[in-house]
């Protein structure tokens, strides 16, 4: 059976859905068993989802205005 | 300025790029309607801080504007923005560290185990437990931790949504490189926002 610091070395390629049958059969598994891996691997996805998240770092209009106006300018200048 | 043709929003990028290349400024516009959200996200993780991000969001459109005519369509138009964003980011961070007297840590260590140490489980729904500017503070502040390396590895794969093959062309690093920073890049960031967010 797959012990902890396998199953750690995994963990990327097993979120990514990037390990054959076997080797995931193998890891999960392991989880059923190993709490601390199953830790590892549920936070590992929670820290993906949380930076996925849409509603993060959200553009401020004010800023999305600057970025339009100094477009229109460069336009403005002439050609590129 | 010219009366500019209206731009149908269901256009593809091909398409958008284009008619602005043929000088539709309205199919440029559209361009980065579509991408300023994701620029702008990029630039704050890959620097740290509102002000830089701007500034990254604006000369990485001014860039793209720029140089659209020598944009060669054998990538996404959003893969090749990308690569001007990093290079406006990362540059921004080598600027600030040769303003500092104590270096930033930008070096990576490839080799050796990422050895997980915190073990506790999460508080359900984090993003829940928190005002919006307390998780964006987090986040950031997680991401900061990570050298730039890994961090870009970690944003273009996980937050920004390239593939493992368009990460590496955009880093000129190997798929192989690309795929061994990600594995630590995640676990080193699922260490550090264990710190805040675990039970008890």
């Amino acid at each position: 059976m797959m012990n902890c610091k396998d199953c750690v070395h995994q963990v990327s390629d097993y979120l990514d859905g990037e390990l054959d049958a076997d080797l995931k059969h193998s890891l999960e598994e392991h989880l059923i068993f190993c709490h601390h891996c199953r830790v590892v691997v549920d936070s590992t996805r929670k820290t993906i989802d949380l930076y996925c998240d849409g509603k993060i770092f959200q553009l401020p209009d004010s800023v999305r205005d600057r970025l339009h106006s100094a477009l229109r300018r460069k336009l403005e200048d002439g050609p590129r | 300025m010219e009366e500019q043709s209206p731009v149908a929003v269901s256009k593809d990028d091909f398409a958008l790029v284009a008619e602005a290349k043929a000088g539709n400024y309205a199919a440029f516009e559209e361009l980065v309607n579509r991408y300023e959200n994701k620029i702008y996200r990029l630039g704050v993780n890959i620097t740290g801080n509102s002000e830089d991000a701007e500034d990254v969001l604006q000369e990485a459109f001014l860039k793209a504007f720029k140089h659209l005519p020598e944009f060669r369509e054998d990538s996404r138009f959003y893969t090749w923005l990308v690569r001007i964003a990093v290079n406006e980011g990362l540059m921004k961070l080598r600027k600030r560290k040769s303003d500092r007297l104590v270096p930033i840590a930008d070096e990576v260590n490839e080799e050796g185990d990422v050895v997980p140490r915190e073990f506790a489980d999460w508080k359900p729904n984090p993003e829940e437990l928190y005002a919006q500017a307390e998780i964006e503070n987090i986040l950031r502040d997680a991401a900061q931790t990570l050298p730039p390396a890994y961090r870009t590895v970690f944003l273009l794969r996980d937050v920004e949504g390239l593939s493992t093959a368009e990460t590496a062309d955009v880093l000129n690093l190997t798929e192989g490189t690309v795929k061994a920073r990600l594995f630590r890049a995640r676990l080193m960031l699922r260490e550090e926002l264990s710190k805040v967010f675990k039970r008890g």
